[in-house]
């Protein structure tokens, strides 16, 4: 362990940290706008310099190794000096227009002008001025205002995995761009609006929309897919302003998916705000005792059996609880979270889990993806691959479709018969999983929501098994889900005959009423004849068939537990009420047990959590991943022909909150080519 | 720049130039194909009329393994890589100090007279194109210009007019020195190591 002295603090460090990280590990605060812990190190911008006895130059701190002895200064006049210097020098080109830039408030140039920087400016030619660019629907671009700290560029290239950003030309005529214009193609690109160190990346839907001090800041919790990204939403009085990431090692790092970040602004468009019952064919706005008296007259002395439940894609813990406890004392079983038809087995939790967990990922030595695509179903776990994937040793396969994950992965089959294959020890991969000491496989819901799905699940079992993935230290197997509710419900136990039963039932009339939690990805043609009634917060697919229509709260507006795909139990908090008449979600079905007569016996919000704690007591572990134990799962059977297909065709609308997000329209427009979403009659 | 010019849909090397890629190849260690992505873009633009065009990028990048966005970096960082048409014979005249000292003005002037057209454009026949180069590193001959590969040196108003009157008639002028010197040997005759006859001095 090298020992140095800065500024006169002697200080023992790790080999092979920098001086920079050296400085921070006592506290002492280097200024930079090249060096990110993240990326590889640039030295670019210079504003670390530091001093190093017996070194003729100042140094970058931020790219010299420790070593044993140095002594280094940062407190001298000569290093106030030097930070002065090139403070002056990157504003020489960078533009006065703080009060237009919209990074105006957390633009780490700003703050570091005011901290290291001259109160004037001695430059008095022109300016140099670039062209602006466009990267798409998401990134507002003021290339005049770069300062060329690379820091896109290299998140492109590393974390990305999709290198479209780069440098062209030289000296003063150096532009950061993609050279083509064009749209960016990754779905980490929002990511670059947080690393950019002044406005010239920002982002394009929230332009000019606000301060970051008049912003109020919630902690939450992410639900567009089921990794459950650690964020942060910025409101401004009753309005989602936008949606940032925090930092959580163990999940996201500190990257959020474009459509975690981008698609909030759906959650101010095709709200229900107040309940409907439809009369005659049509659906009239009601009051809530119109609209429970409604389904009261429905529900009230029917047969449990006739009675089901779906609960969808981002339904809270606490809302499935009291749903299935209604559907429960109303006399039924068919509660189903599968909405998607994956034939998951809830028997044991580790079949359902993603059990190396998201960071167990990194120490992986060989990895199956079966039926997935990571990079659209959840594009951080896919960076966290790619992470391991330049880490070296990490060979990976697929069997599926062949689509591109932005690291080497070579695609062994399309389905099945490959599995087949892998299963019976006889493909050449299964030999580099056999050598492995950690190998992990994904198994995605495009494998599972297919006919042979419980076939499927036991044959991938059995790879895991055969090829030691599951040991007392190691579980390498790994069920990547779509939805957020997924692991919520499962772990609550919401199974019944899978929901196919309950639509078929629907057709054939032996299902009456149909409770639909949120559910909106399924047959909607299906459901026959039944009484539906829709509790959610958007007007999609199922508000459109239902009879009665409960509105509730988004994700954003409750104080809500998910559980992500790792079984990690996770809290989102309310940031902004909900939108009209619309309710948090669990008491609006604890509201309708009352007007049922079957008064739910919990009145706040920590007696549901305590219920919840009585069905499963993995929901005590805050913020906390628990291990699933191992058992004897699927149902070993036949396999169809036929390949895996990723049940994400379009990443940019997968649910309510996404499909009404004019942003995500934008991107589906500029990167598909398609004009999905509209409806010909815009624009 | 790259979005006024008019780009062709598509580049693949010659049969010939296709012979050329393995010796290139041959020059860096396996693995390291990254590394032949200048002589790449050399060869392309030999091809393709002295400059690249988007699609030879992008073919090159495919060749050697890299991000087409990194072959764009690499092609717009160096100036001896043209990303618009260019003319037929490139003028490419050095103003710098040594060079403007010995009459590098009159050189430029013959060239814009003559041509009648300036810096950056290229003449409607698309024979000559002219540019202006830092040092070239030919001072010890100054004035001088380089004209496609070839470097003519020892430049005056009438021996830049004569070489523009060869080449517009489709003849190649002698490169080297415009006057009666032998590369950089003094003009007239030695003034130094007279004796010496190439051999040291005993």
């Amino acid at each position: 362990m090298p020992k140095l002295t800065i500024d006169g603090i002697e200080v023992d460090v790790e080999a092979g940290l920098t001086v920079l990280q050296a400085c921070e590990s006592i506290g002492i605060e280097i200024p930079r706008f090249c060096y990110h812990e993240r990326l590889t190190i640039a030295g670019n911008c210079r504003m670390c310099l530091v001093e190093m006895e017996r070194a003729p130059k100042p140094v970058a701190s931020c790219a010299m190794p420790v070593g044993e002895g140095m002594v280094i200064t940062t407190n001298s006049p000569a290093v106030k000096k030097m930070r002065q210097g090139v403070m002056e020098l990157l504003l020489i080109n960078h533009p006065l227009d703080c009060p237009i830039c919209d990074q105006g408030g957390e633009c780490d140039l700003q703050d570091q002008a005011v901290g290291y920087g001259l109160d004037r400016s001695r430059f008095m030619e022109d300016k140099r001025s670039v062209k602006d660019k466009t990267f798409g629907p998401l990134i507002r671009a003021m290339m005049t205002r770069c300062i060329h700290c690379t820091r896109c560029i290299r998140f492109s290239t590393e974390i990305a995995g999709v290198p479209e950003m780069g440098a062209t030309g030289r000296g003063e005529h150096m532009e950061v761009g993609t050279y083509i214009e064009k749209a960016l193609t990754s779905e980490l690109s929002g990511n670059m609006i947080d690393l950019c160190p002044v406005g010239a990346l920002t982002s394009n839907p929230y332009a000019f929309n606000a301060r970051p001090w008049e912003l109020k800041k919630t902690e939450s919790i992410d639900v567009m897919d089921a990794v459950g990204a650690a964020i942060r939403v910025d409101t401004k009085g009753p309005e989602v302003m936008r949606v940032l990431p925090r930092l959580n090692e163990d999940v996201n790092e500190e990257w959020i998916s474009d459509k975690t970040r981008f698609a909030c602004d759906g959650l101010k468009r095709q709200r229900l705000d107040t309940p409907y019952v439809r009369r005659d064919g049509k659906l009239e706005a009601a009051s809530w005792d119109e609209a429970f008296a409604a389904i009261s007259a429905k529900v009230k002395d029917m047969d449990g059996s006739k009675f089901a439940a779906i609960v969808g894609d981002m339904a809270c813990a606490e809302s499935m609880t009291a749903l299935k406890d209604l559907t429960e004392a109303l006399g039924s079983r068919n509660i189903e979270c599968r909405q998607d038809g994956a034939k998951l087995d809830a028997s044991c939790r580790g079949a359902y889990l993603f059990n190396s967990t998201i960071a167990g990922i990194e120490e992986a030595d060989a990895c199956l993806i079966i039926g997935s695509n990571p990079r659209v179903e959840a594009p951080i776990i896919n960076a966290r691959l790619r992470k391991r994937y330049l880490m070296g040793g990490f060979p990976a396969a697929m069997i599926g479709e062949n689509v591109d994950l932005t690291f080497s992965c070579e695609n062994l089959g399309a389905g099945t018969d490959t599995l087949k294959e892998i299963a019976a020890g006889k493909h050449a991969f299964s030999k580099i999983l056999k050598k492995a000491e950690r190998p992990m496989l994904i198994l995605g819901q495009g494998a599972l929501m297919r006919s042979d799905g419980a076939a499927v699940l036991a044959m991938a079992r059995q790879i895991a098994e055969d090829n030691g993935m599951i040991s007392d230290d190691w579980n390498g197997f790994n069920v990547l889900h779509t939805a957020a509710a997924r692991v919520g419900g499962l772990d609550l136990g919401l199974v019944s005959g899978g929901v196919d039963s309950i639509l078929d039932g629907c057709s054939s009339g032996a299902i009456d009423t149909v409770y639909l939690l949120g559910a909106d990805e399924i047959d909607t043609d299906k459901l026959g004849n039944a009484f539906v009634i829709y509790q959610g917060h958007h007007g999609d697919v199922g508000a459109h068939r239902a009879d009665v229509i409960l509105p509730g709260a988004a994700y954003t507006e409750k104080n809500a537990t998910y559980v992500n795909t790792e079984g990690r139990v996770q809290r989102a908090r309310l940031a902004v009420f909900p939108i009209g008449e619309a309710r948090e979600d669990w008491t609006i079905i604890r509201a309708l047990s009352g007007v049922l007569g079957l008064t739910l016996p919990y009145d706040n919000l920590d007696q549901v959590r305590q219920r919840m704690l009585d069905i499963n007591p993995v929901f005590g572990g805050d913020d906390q991943q628990t291990g699933g134990a191992w058992g004897d799962f699927g149902k070993a059977g036949s396999l169809d022909g036929g390949g895996f297909a990723s049940p994400i065709i379009n990443f940019h609308m997968t649910d309510p909150i996404s499909r009404a997000s004019e942003t995500m329209a934008q991107c589906v427009e500029a990167l598909l080519g398609e004009d999905k979403g509209k409806t010909g009659t815009d624009g | 720049m790259s979005t006024t010019v008019e780009q062709p849909a598509d580049f693949k090397f010659s049969a010939e130039n296709k012979k050329k890629l393995k010796g290139i190849f041959a020059k860096y260690p396996k693995g390291r194909e990254a590394s032949a992505v200048m002589p790449l873009l050399d060869l392309a633009q030999r091809q393709h009329q002295g400059w690249l065009p988007r699609a030879a990028m992008d073919h090159v990048a495919e060749l050697v393994g890299l991000a087409p966005m990194r072959v764009y970096e690499v092609a717009t960082f160096y100036t001896m890589y043209n990303l618009a048409p260019i003319g037929e014979n490139h003028l490419q005249v050095c103003t710098n100090l040594p060079c403007w000292l010995r009459g590098s003005d009159e050189v430029m002037g013959t060239c814009k007279k003559k041509l009648g057209i300036d810096v950056g454009e290229t003449t409607e026949d698309g024979k000559f194109s002219l540019s202006e180069m830092e040092c070239l590193g030919a001072c010890v001959n100054a004035p001088m210009m380089q004209i496609n590969d070839d470097y003519y040196e020892d430049l005056d108003e009438a021996s830049t007019a004569a070489l523009l009157d060869t080449l517009q008639s489709g003849g190649t002028p002698t490169p080297g020195p415009q006057n009666s010197r032998k590369g950089c040997e003094p003009e007239g005759e030695l003034t130094s190591l007279k004796d010496s006859k190439g051999k040291a001095d005993a």
